[in-house]
C-alpha cells in the first residue's frame, strides 16, 4: 500500500451534516451547519498559520489556478498563502485585457483550464454570474473570489470568523453595514450569511446606493448612520469605488464623509464596544476616518486579513475532500 | 405533397373543424381553395358529392384557421446572417403556422431608406415561403434624431415606423415622428422603454436583479414611456402601437387610453405571460430580452391585459441569437429568444388554461394584428388569400430546440411540455411546410 500523505495536525471529527455543494459560488444557499463547518475547520488553520513555518501536505500534487479577471492584491494573495500553506501549486492567472473584459474568452478559458486538468480554479471577475457561468464549464473546483456585484463568499466567511472569534457568537448580534450597498457583492454575501446565522442586519447608505428592494433580504435600512449604527455590536464599513463618486451617486467625497463616513462621533452611536470592520482597500477621509481606522482597541481589520487566509484553507480543505478520498492515494516521492 | 400545387390549382381541404376569428366563425366542413386563394367553404360543402380531379386533404377535424400573422420579427438580413435569414426564418414560419410577419428594421444597414425596403422584398419573393413585410426605421439610423423618409419608404411598402428595440427618447423628436406620420397615415410602432432610465440594465429591477448582483431596468422605464407617448398620439392624433407591454402599470395606462378613444393599439409576446424574472435562476441568458422579463404581478396583467382586450395582438418577437452572444457573462448577453416555432403552443396555453377561448386567442395571432397592419390577411372569407394553418390544438409535444429551423437556437422554451401543434402551413394555396413530411 502507498503511504497517504496525512495533514500535520488534527483533523476535526466529520461533521454531522456533510458540505452539500462542489463549488462555493456564493453564501446563498448554505446551510447554517455549513457555515459553522467551515468556521470550526478555519479555526483549526489559525492556529497552524500562528505557529509559523508549518505546512500541510493535504493538497500535494494538487493544481490550484487563481483566475483574476479584476485587479486585486489582497485577495489573490490570500488565495495564493492558503493553497501553498496546504501544499498545492499554485498559478496565478490575471487578464485585465479588454478582450477578456468583453467576456469573449470565459469558455475558452475554460476549454484550455480542462485540458490543463487544474483541480481548484479560484475566480474573480467583473461580471456577476461570471463564476456561475465557468463552473458550469469546467471539471474543477470552482472556488469564487467576487464576481461583479453578485457575492463574494470567501469575505463573508472571514468576516464572519472574525466576529465570532471576538464575540464569542454570531446569532443576536447587531451588525450595521455603512456604505455602497447597492454595488457591493461584500454586503450581499455578508447580508445571507448573517441572516442565515441569526445575526440582526442593518444598512446605512444614502438612498442612492441602496437597491431598492433591500428590505426583501431581510434587513433594516436607514439613511441616517447614527439611527443604523444605534446599539450596533459590528460596524462594517464599505469601500465607496471612487468612479461612483464625483456626482454620480453621491455630491461630494466631503458630503458623503460628512453624513456616511465612520468617525468617533457617528460611532457614539453603536456599544461602547462594537468592532469596526473594513473590507479593504480603505479610502480614509472618504468612508473611515484614520483614527478610527487604526484604533487598536476596536479596529480588527488587520485581524480579517488574517483570518481571510484561515477561512480559505477551510474551503480548500472542505472543497477537495471529495476530491481526496475519490482520488488514488497520493504517494509521497522521497 | 408539398409544395407541387402549382399557381391555379384546387386544394380541397375536408373534414376541417373551420375557425375565423374575425367572423367568430367555428364550424365543421371543407375548404376550397384555388391558386392563391379561399373559393369557397362551408359545412354542407361537399356532402353529398365528393371533390374530384384535385389535391384532397383531409383534415381529421382538426383545426383549419387562417395563418398566424406575426407583427414583430428580427430577421438578422442583411447584415448578421450567420444568426438568421431571410430563408431560414421563413423555414421557422412555416413550421410554426406563421404565414406572414413582418420584420424589423435594426438590420446591418438600417432599414431606413428605400433600397432596404426593395431588398426585403426582393429577398422574400426570392424565398417563395411565408410572405414577408418590414416596417422602416422612425429615425435615421435608429438614431432617434432625424425623421426617416416615411412618405417614400410607406410608398415602397414599409408597413410603419419604428426604431426596433430602440425607443425614440426624445420627446420632441417623437412628437415630430407621430406628427408627420399623419400626413401618409402611418403607423409608428415603439418600444416602451424611457432609455435614460434603462441604462446599463440587464433585467427587471426588484429583489431577484439585486440578488443577482445585476444592474436593474425599472418597471417604470416601461410606464413612463407608455404614459408619455400616449400624451404625445393625443397632442398629434397619430396612429400608435406599443409593443410588447411588459408591465402591468403600462397596461393599464394603456387600458385608460383606450377608454378615453385614442386611436392606440398593443401587443405583447409568449414570454410574457408565460415566465417571469425568476426563470432567469443563475444567469440563464436565454431568458435575457428586452422588454425583461417582469414579475408574476405583470405576468397576470399580461394575461388580464390579452383577455379584456386591451392587448390587441401576440407576436412571436422572434430575435435569433448565437451561442457567441449568449453564452457569456448575463450582463454581456444580447437580448432576445426565438420565437417562430413556439408561438402558436404558447399562445395557445392561454386557451388551455381557460383564460381565453380558442377564438380569442386565434384573433390576436391572426385578424387583429392583420387589422392594425391593415393587410388582407389572417380571415377565411370567399375571395381572400388562401393563407391556412391546420393544426391539432390539443396535441401534446415537448419542445426541442436543436430540431427548430431556424438558425438560432436561443429558446427558454426548451424542453418544455407543450400542447398544439401545427400540421400543415398553406401560403397563397402552396402547402409549405407539412407535418408528416417533415
Amino acid at each position: 500500500m502507498s503511504p497517504i500523505v496525512r495533514p500535520g495536525f488534527p483533523v476535526p471529527p466529520a461533521p454531522a451534516v456533510p458540505f452539500r455543494h462542489r463549488h462555493l459560488l456564493g453564501i446563498e444557499g448554505l446551510a447554517a451547519a455549513e457555515i459553522t463547518e467551515i468556521l470550526d475547520i478555519a479555526e483549526q488553520y489559525v492556529e497552524l498559520n500562528r505557529r509559523g513555518g508549518a505546512k500541510s501536505a493535504l493538497l500535494r500534487g494538487r493544481t490550484m489556478v487563481n483566475l483574476f479577471f479584476e485587479s486585486s492584491t489582497r485577495t489573490r494573495t490570500s488565495f495564493e498563502l492558503a493553497g501553498k500553506r496546504l501544499g498545492a501549486d499554485v498559478i496565478n492567472m490575471s487578464s485585465d485585457g479588454s478582450s477578456v473584459k468583453k467576456g469573449e474568452t470565459l469558455l475558452d478559458t475554460a476549454i484550455t483550464l480542462n485540458a490543463m486538468h487544474v483541480d481548484v480554479l479560484v475566480v474573480r471577475h467583473p461580471e456577476s454570474g461570471a463564476v456561475k457561468l465557468l463552473s458550469d464549464k469546467v471539471n474543477c473546483v470552482v472556488m469564487n473570489g467576487g464576481d461583479g456585484q453578485h457575492e463574494h463568499p470567501t469575505q463573508a466567511l472571514l468576516d464572519a470568523l472574525t466576529i465570532r472569534r471576538r464575540k464569542g457568537r454570531l446569532q443576536g448580534l447587531v451588525v450595521t453595514i455603512c456604505g455602497d450597498v447597492l454595488h457591493s457583492r461584500v454586503a450581499r454575501s455578508n447580508i445571507h450569511l448573517l441572516n442565515t446565522m441569526g445575526a440582526r442586519v442593518r444598512v446605512v447608505a444614502p438612498p442612492t446606493l441602496l437597491p431598492g428592494a433591500i428590505e426583501r433580504m431581510g434587513v433594516e435600512a436607514h439613511s441616517d448612520m447614527r439611527k443604523g449604527l444605534a446599539g450596533a455590536d459590528i460596524v462594517m464599513m464599505l469601500r465607496l469605488q471612487n468612479e461612483r463618486m464625483q456626482g454620480r451617486y453621491v455630491p461630494s467625497t466631503r458630503e458623503y464623509f460628512r453624513f456616511f463616513g465612520l468617525d468617533y462621533d457617528k460611532l457614539g452611536a453603536a456599544k461602547p464596544d462594537a468592532l469596526i470592520m473594513h473590507p479593504g482597500p480603505m479610502n480614509r477621509g472618504v468612508e473611515i476616518d484614520s483614527e478610527v481606522a487604526d484604533d487598536f482597541g476596536r479596529s480588527v481589520i488587520q485581524e480579517q486579513v488574517e483570518m481571510g487566509v484561515a477561512v480559505r484553507m477551510a474551503c480548500l480543505d472542505i472543497l477537495t475532500r471529495a476530491l481526496r478520498s475519490n482520488a488514488p492515494a497520493i504517494e509521497v516521492t522521497n | 405533397m408539398p409544395g407541387t400545387n402549382g399557381r391555379g390549382s384546387t386544394v380541397v381541404y375536408i373534414n376541417a373543424r373551420i375557425v375565423d376569428p374575425a367572423s367568430a366563425t367555428d364550424l365543421k366542413g371543407a375548404l376550397v381553395t384555388e391558386g392563391g386563394i379561399i373559393r369557397d367553404f362551408g359545412p354542407a360543402l361537399f356532402k353529398d358529392a365528393p371533390p374530384f380531379d384535385c389535391e384532397i386533404v383531409d383534415c381529421e377535424g382538426k383545426v383549419l384557421a387562417p395563418g398566424l400573422v406575426d407583427m414583430r420579427v428580427q430577421l438578422r438580413e442583411p447584415g448578421e446572417e450567420h444568426k438568421e435569414t431571410i430563408a431560414t426564418a421563413a423555414d421557422a414560419a412555416s413550421a410554426g403556422g406563421v404565414t406572414a410577419m413582418v420584420c424589423m428594421p435594426n438590420t446591418d444597414p438600417v432599414i431606413d431608406d428605400v433600397s432596404g425596403v426593395e431588398f426585403i422584398a426582393r429577398r422574400a419573393r426570392e424565398v417563395r415561403g411565408t410572405k414577408v413585410f418590414c416596417y422602416a426605421a422612425a429615425t435615421q439610423g435608429l438614431e432617434g434624431k432625424e425623421l426617416a423618409e416615411m412618405g417614400l419608404l410607406a410608398e415602397m411598402g414599409a408597413l410603419g415606423f419604428t426604431d426596433g428595440p430602440r425607443a425614440v427618447g426624445e420627446a420632441q423628436v417623437m412628437r415630430r415622428v407621430l406628427s408627420y406620420s399623419r400626413a401618409f397615415d402611418a403607423l409608428i410602432l415603439q418600444h416602451p422603454e424611457e432609455p435614460t432610465l434603462a441604462k446599463g440594465g440587464a433585467m427587471n429591477e426588484g429583489e431577484t436583479s439585486m440578488r443577482l448582483g445585476l444592474p436593474g431596468i425599472p418597471a417604470m422605464a416601461e410606464v413612463m414611456m407608455i404614459e408619455r407617448d400616449l400624451r404625445l398620439v393625443e397632442l398629434t392624433g397619430a396612429r400608435f402601437h406599443i409593443m410588447h407591454v411588459s408591465t402591468a402599470d403600462g397596461i393599464d395606462a394603456i387600458r385608460r387610453a383606450k377608454k378615453r378613444g385614442l386611436p392606440v393599439t398593443c401587443d405583447t409576446a409568449p414570454p410574457y405571460f408565460t415566465l417571469t424574472e425568476i426563470d432567469i435562476g443563475e444567469y440563464r441568458t436565454f431568458c435575457k430580452i428586452s422588454p425583461p422579463l417582469r414579475t408574476e404581478r405583470d405576468r397576470d396583467a399580461v394575461v388580464a391585459g390579452l383577455a379584456d382586450g386591451t392587448i390587441d395582438a401576440i407576436t412571436s418577437d422572434h430575435a435569433p441569437q448565437d451561442q457567441e452572444t449568449k453564452r457569456v457573462p448575463f450582463a454581456q448577453a444580447e437580448n432576445g429568444v426565438v420565437g417562430l416555432e413556439t408561438l402558436l403552443p404558447l399562445a395557445l396555453a392561454l386557451h388551455h388554461k381557460g383564460k381565453l377561448s380558442l377564438v380569442e386567442v386565434l384573433k390576436k395571432l391572426t385578424s387583429a394584428p392583420a387589422a392594425i397592419l391593415r393587410l388582407p390577411f389572417g380571415r377565411i372569407a370567399k375571395g381572400a388569400p388562401a393563407d391556412l394553418v391546420l393544426f391539432d390544438p390539443d396535441r401534446p409535444w415537448i419542445v426541442d430546440a436543436k430540431r427548430f429551423r431556424s438558425k438560432s437556437k436561443n429558446s427558454p422554451f426548451d424542453e418544455m411540455p407543450v400542447m398544439g401543434k401545427v400540421l400543415r402551413t398553406v401560403v397563397a394555396g402552396r402547402t409549405l411546410y407539412d407535418a408528416q413530411a417533415a
